[in-house]
């Protein structure tokens, strides 16, 4: 189906670009890299292009690391527009509940279960 | 005692001898090149021990009292252990010492350990202070990867410049002098040098130029010329530091050609692991006391200098901008007769 | 011996001349197929949770939450570094990478025991990027509210 080929391509573009700039940049590690995608992905949500992205290439754009930094905009804005300041602040998270949550349990749960192989 | 010190340069007129020598290894060093060369090939880096580190401790334990084995010495007769390894507090050498349960003198010089160890082994002999010191260096994947990088499953791709820190221990017995054919007849003990490099994920570059120091000032000391060796190693210096090391010997006008290797490049082969080369105290500790003792042993080698390199950085110093410095510690091994 | 800027910075030059480069064609391959393969298998979920009637806001959380649980089962079984090894940043990446720095975390530092070995380091490589990304999200948002009004969105 078309949509997995959106996926894929959209996807796949946003690792390369991330890939290149990690070859190409001097003094850039992976964690720096990780650490500007997200970034961008909260910058194009402020300017309205990420949400369009996602309905547009789906999981393509929901899955790379900038869509975390799309949904902690998301939130934010959301929390201001229904409980002003205190809502700005507690709506990043709120939005990304879910995943940090599934994050650290699951990081635990590996911890308690699986041993590093190397 | 009538041995003599030029420079930074120590000759000994009786040169004390290496009794003994054992390479124990992890399963990537036992299905490289010099596979043969070892003593010991582990099948697995964890050894059915709870942690990594007490895998290396188990591996320094073995490779020394195999050494002692092979040199016809008994734990009574062993006056000092000398060692060292890469983790903060050299603590699995440390730990190995408390079984070995001999007087004990941590050393820490990185990958150059295992030269700085038989450089004071041969001054305790040299000197009269003792009659057999144990010394062992050695290194291992996981455990510096935990300390220095990332842990052990996280999906990194390693940068071209990287090298693969070598699982592998390398200890040896240094006694009287007419006790065994192989002997230590100079060490020359390199100073800190520090040419700006930053980056951990490319230790070649920062010690090629402590390494050509090193040499540099051996050729100086002892008036030789690179023919006066078999074979010239340097530690881990690797596909990137090798190379630089090279060109800076030569603007020293030293040029060494194709008896200068380097035990980074020669551990490993090209199908294994796309990194830059083998890296730790036991990559040369154990190239020293698996490959170079037994050629020289049995006559294969005359007389070759050890020449590993050290980066001298912690976990945190290049995280807070500082350069990496690195030492280099020269040894003239040699087969008398 | 601590070397002259002018030796420290010739040497550099040097380092830089003799330096290998990254194989950016083959790593960029590597990071698209890699990278668009995971994107894939979440599309997967995503029309699963979409067929059972979830609209695409609620859809997309869940299927993060999914990928994470994947990405953390991948790096239990001790598959999930030899992948990363190869992709680059096609691991590193998509949120499955995410799970997988915090997992890995996890189970190197179990030997420092629960408390001060998992608890403690659990974040040692992901932290950074929670941290950043919430600061440029407030910064974000606020100039966003600036610029078109509290309820803009």
């Amino acid at each position: 189906m078309m949509s997995f080929v959106l996926a894929f391509v959209v996807g796949g573009l946003i690792c390369v670009l991330a890939q290149l700039t990690l070859d190409l940049g001097t003094n850039l590690t992976p964690a720096h890299v990780m650490v500007l995608f997200v970034v961008l992905g909260a910058v194009a949500s402020g300017l309205g292009l990420y949400e369009p992205l996602i309905e547009f290439a789906g999981a393509g754009a929901s899955v790379p690391l900038p869509a975390f930094g799309h949904a902690l905009v998301k939130g934010m804005l959301k929390g201001a527009a229904e409980k002003g300041l205190s809502g700005l602040l507690a709506g990043g998270l709120t939005g990304t509940a879910l995943g940090l949550t599934v994050a650290i349990l699951a990081g635990l749960a590996m911890a308690l279960v699986a041993r590093p192989k190397g | 005692m009538t041995t003599k010190k030029n420079g930074q340069t120590i000759g000994f007129s009786n040169p004390p001898a290496v009794l003994g020598a054992a390479a124990v290894v992890g399963p990537k060093e036992g299905a490289g090149p010099l596979a043969g060369w070892f003593d010991v090939v582990k099948a697995d880096r964890l050894l059915g021990m709870k942690s990594w580190e007490q895998a290396e401790t188990k591996m320094v334990e073995e490779a020394v009292n195999l050494a002692l084995a092979k040199a016809k010495v008994r734990h009574q007769d062993v006056d000092f252990f000398l060692g060292g390894d890469l983790l903060n507090q050299i603590v699995v050498t440390s730990f190995a010492a408390r079984t070995l349960d001999v007087p004990f003198f941590g050393l820490y010089g990185a990958c150059a350990t295992v030269a700085e160890a038989l450089a004071l082994a041969a001054v305790l002999v040299d000197g009269g202070f003792a009659v057999n010191v144990a010394l062992a260096s050695s290194s291992h994947h996981d455990t510096a990867e935990r300390q220095y990088r990332f842990p052990a499953e996280f999906g990194i791709q390693r940068p071209v410049t990287a090298q693969w820190t070598a699982t592998a221990v390398g200890a040896a017995v240094v006694g009287p002098h007419g006790k065994g054919k192989v002997q230590v007849t100079h060490v020359t003990v390199g100073r800190v040098v520090d040419y700006g490099q930053k980056d951990p994920m490319d230790l070649g570059a920062a010690m090629a130029p402590a390494a050509a120091d090193t040499i540099a000032r051996h050729f100086e000391d002892t008036g030789r010329d690179p023919e006066a060796y078999d074979l010239i190693l340097s530690g881990d210096l690797a596909a990137v530091g090798h190379p630089l090391c090279v060109e800076l010997l030569e603007r020293k006008g030293l040029r060494l050609d194709n008896r200068f290797v380097d035990c980074g490049l020669m551990l490993y082969d090209d199908t294994q692991e796309p990194v830059a080369g083998a890296s730790g105290c036991g990559c040369s500790a154990s190239v020293f006391a698996g490959y170079l003792f037994k050629n020289l042993e049995q006559g294969r080698f005359k007389r070759v200098l050890l020449v590993p390199t050290g980066a001298l950085h912690s976990p945190t110093s290049c995280q807070q901008g500082e350069s990496i410095p690195c030492v280099a510690h020269a040894v003239v091994l040699e087969r008398s007769g | 011996m601590k070397a002259t800027k002018e030796q420290a910075d010739e040497y550099k030059r040097l380092v830089m001349r003799r330096s290998p480069r990254p194989a950016i064609l083959r790593n960029a391959l590597w990071a698209f197929g890699v990278g668009g393969t995971i994107c894939a298998v979440g599309q997967f979920f995503l029309n699963l949770a979409l067929l059972g009637g979830l609209p695409l806001t609620e859809a997309v959380p869940l299927v993060a939450g999914v990928m994470i649980a994947i990405g953390a089962a991948l790096t239990g079984l001790g598959v999930y570094d030899r992948i990363g090894k190869r992709a680059g940043m096609g691991a590193a990446l998509p949120i499955t990478g995410f799970a997988n720095s915090i997992a890995s975390a996890a189970m190197e530092f179990r030997r420092e025991g629960l408390l001060l070995g998992v608890g403690a380091r659990l974040f040692t490589i992901a932290g950074p990027v929670i941290v950043y990304a919430l600061a440029a999200g407030l910064v974000v948002a606020l100039i966003r509210m600036l610029v078109s009004g509290p309820a803009g969105s």
